[in-house]
């Protein structure tokens, strides 16, 4: 591992990261009342529900009362698909992204020319945080297209100075090759991505702990600490987490810094609040509970306070790095039945409806993940019931063929799946065991 | 001039091919032909039964996928040339093989094959038009009834 980075080097779009508190409240204030005033204004879904609690944008005159105003649920950027939320018309928007939505919809999300500059100026910090540089060469493996990773992480890098190669998913000898004739010192993709990648470059006799490689920025999906150990020895590198979500920003929303111990949330820009679940009560710091998260500088889709679906705590103790930025623990499970899968998000209802348009009626289905060789595998178990038995091989094998291009189609991803014989899966008489997860943590 | 064959889908596990023949068994029904077809992941089991309804109710109530399909049995001449003589008259007629398999039984100088064909009236008319000898189900019976092996 070759020493490239300068403790010593500070990048000025940090300079955020280490405001006084006062100063970081006040400016939160100010943008939160702001953005509230402008969502009332031009998103109907919200001022109805102000309006439904008597409440006015004058009502936010502290911080503190950001727990009386209503929450955004994901279900609710499905019902107002596909621009219904959004706070300005298309004129001004210069880039859609998508993401997955419960069923075969997906959820789709805007930006304005301003908020693309706020979303870079969160991507550099966020690589600034994990220690990169202008002098960095960084390889992009996140998705580029309607994901956000790809071009979320792409132009941060670049604004950031270092030298991009965006080589995208897929395509894992030659990813092997530029890493090591580019002289690649920093990649970001999904951490299972790059178990994968480290499991090929060692058939391959490619040491990759000899590489200039020396970081990997890791995010989109789930991940331990074990993990990232295991990772750092494998690949000779230090592994970051980082924290987004397509609804919010995309990355760029929280991330770890050389501390490795929890994530600063880049809170200037996204309020972060942890509620009770099921009463929505905010917690006390330190108390484990669902994030829930305000946009303060969005113009095209703000987000007042939008429940991720995601657990965690704040830790309350300041961080070694100086950040002001509070930090929250690694996320590592969700309160619903999300799956991500090599960093895609995959709803099992999502499943269901390619199941139903391929068969007419829901026939009685199992998803199984695994792991092999680092990356995640997923199996769709169907059972065969007596319409869909043909006595030919090639029409079973068609059908089989034509349930895979379904599920494709509504996840984006291809998947496994195999034909079972009827009453072998798992009946139960309440909710029924739809989902059974192998995959080591 | 068509017979009922049973099919079964089993998955490439072990034990499910015992399991179906057992069940069979069990119902004190016997099999006069089969075959097995099979992918990586599964197999269709393929078989003539004298007693298929009572074949096919054993086989659902043990959980088993059951399909019956029409099919023609041929006596084939037992000679170099014997099958080929079946199936060029089929495809000459543009008339489709899905698959075929062997029969158990064998007559005098014939074998018999069963065919699955897309067509399997329109194939049984051309093939005793042509003089081959279809084998109907009550002929089947017959021959497997007095059968001492």
């Amino acid at each position: 591992m070759v020493q490239t980075d300068s403790p010593t080097s500070f990048h000025p779009a940090s300079a955020s990261d280490y405001l006084p508190e006062g100063k970081l409240r006040a400016l939160q204030l100010q943008r939160l009342q702001a953005m509230v005033a402008r969502a009332y204004e031009r998103v109907d879904l919200f001022r109805q529900r102000m309006d439904e609690r008597g409440l006015t944008p004058g009502d936010v005159a502290s911080l503190a009362d950001l727990a009386r105003l209503p929450f955004t649920v994901k279900n609710d950027l499905r019902e107002t698909y596909p621009f219904g939320l959004f706070a300005c018309g298309l004129e001004e928007i210069v880039r859609l992204h998508a993401s997955s939505g419960t069923t075969g919809k997906p959820i789709i999300v805007s930006y304005t020319a301003a908020d693309i500059e706020v979303w870079k100026d969160a991507m550099v910090r966020t690589f600034a945080c994990c220690g990169l540089h202008a002098g960095d060469i960084i390889q992009n493996s996140y998705g580029y297209g309607l994901f956000t990773g790809g071009l979320g992480a792409h132009y941060g890098a670049e604004a950031l100075g270092a030298t991009v190669i965006p080589t995208s998913g897929g395509q894992t000898d030659r990813q092997i090759m530029v890493m090591k004739d580019f002289g690649v010192t920093a990649i970001c993709c999904t951490p299972s991505y790059l178990a994968h990648l480290l499991d090929r470059a060692a058939e391959l006799g490619v040491p990759v702990a000899e590489l200039p490689l020396r970081a990997a920025v890791l995010g989109a999906e789930p991940w331990s600490d074990a993990m990232g150990r295991k990772l750092e020895t494998l690949g000779g590198l230090k592994t970051y987490d980082i924290y987004g979500l397509s609804e919010i920003i995309g990355p760029g929303v929280a991330s770890q810094c050389e501390a490795q111990d929890g994530l600063h949330v880049f809170e200037d820009y996204f309020y972060p609040e942890i509620i009770d679940p099921d009463t929505g009560e905010v917690l006390p710091d330190g108390e484990e509970g669902e994030l829930v998260l305000t946009t303060l500088s969005k113009q095209a889709m703000p987000m007042i306070r939008y429940r991720t679906r995601d657990v965690t705590a704040f830790l309350p103790e300041p961080c070694r790095c100086g950040r002001s930025l509070r930090r929250i623990r690694r996320i590592g499970r969700r309160s619903d039945d999300m799956i991500i899968l090599r960093g895609v998000n995959v709803f099992p209802s999502q499943v269901e409806t390619a199941l139903m348009a391929v068969e007419g009626t829901l026939p009685h289905y199992q998803i199984v993940l695994t792991r092999d060789r680092g990356l995640d595998q997923m199996e769709v178990q169907v059972e065969v019931t007596p319409e869909f038995f043909s006595d030919e091989i090639r029409k079973l094998e068609a059908l089989q063929g034509q349930l895979t291009a379904a599920i494709e189609s509504v996840i984006g991803l291809r998947v496994a799946v195999k034909l079972v014989e009827p009453q072998t899966l798992q009946r139960s008489t309440g909710k029924a065991t739809r989902l059974i997860d192998k995959r080591p943590s | 001039m068509k017979l009922k064959q049973i099919s079964v889908f089993l998955e490439n596990r072990q034990g499910q091919l015992s399991h179906a023949c057992r069940a069979l068994a069990r119902a004190g029904v016997n099999i006069n032909a089969l075959s097995l077809a099979d992918t990586r992941q599964f197999g269709v089991l393929r078989m003539l039964i004298r007693d298929h309804d009572r074949a096919v109710i054993a086989l659902q109530a043990d959980g088993f996928v059951v399909r019956v399909t029409d099919v023609v049995a041929v006596d084939v001449p037992d000679r170099p040339g014997g099958l080929a003589d079946v199936l060029e008259t089929v495809e000459a007629a543009g008339i489709n093989v899905e698959y075929m398999y062997a029969v158990t039984h064998r007559t005098e100088e014939k074998g018999m094959m069963v065919f699955r064909f897309e067509d399997p009236d329109g194939a049984a008319a051309l093939l005793r038009d042509a003089g081959f000898d279809v084998v109907p189900d009550a002929e089947l019976a017959r021959r497997t009834d007095t059968a001492k092996d």
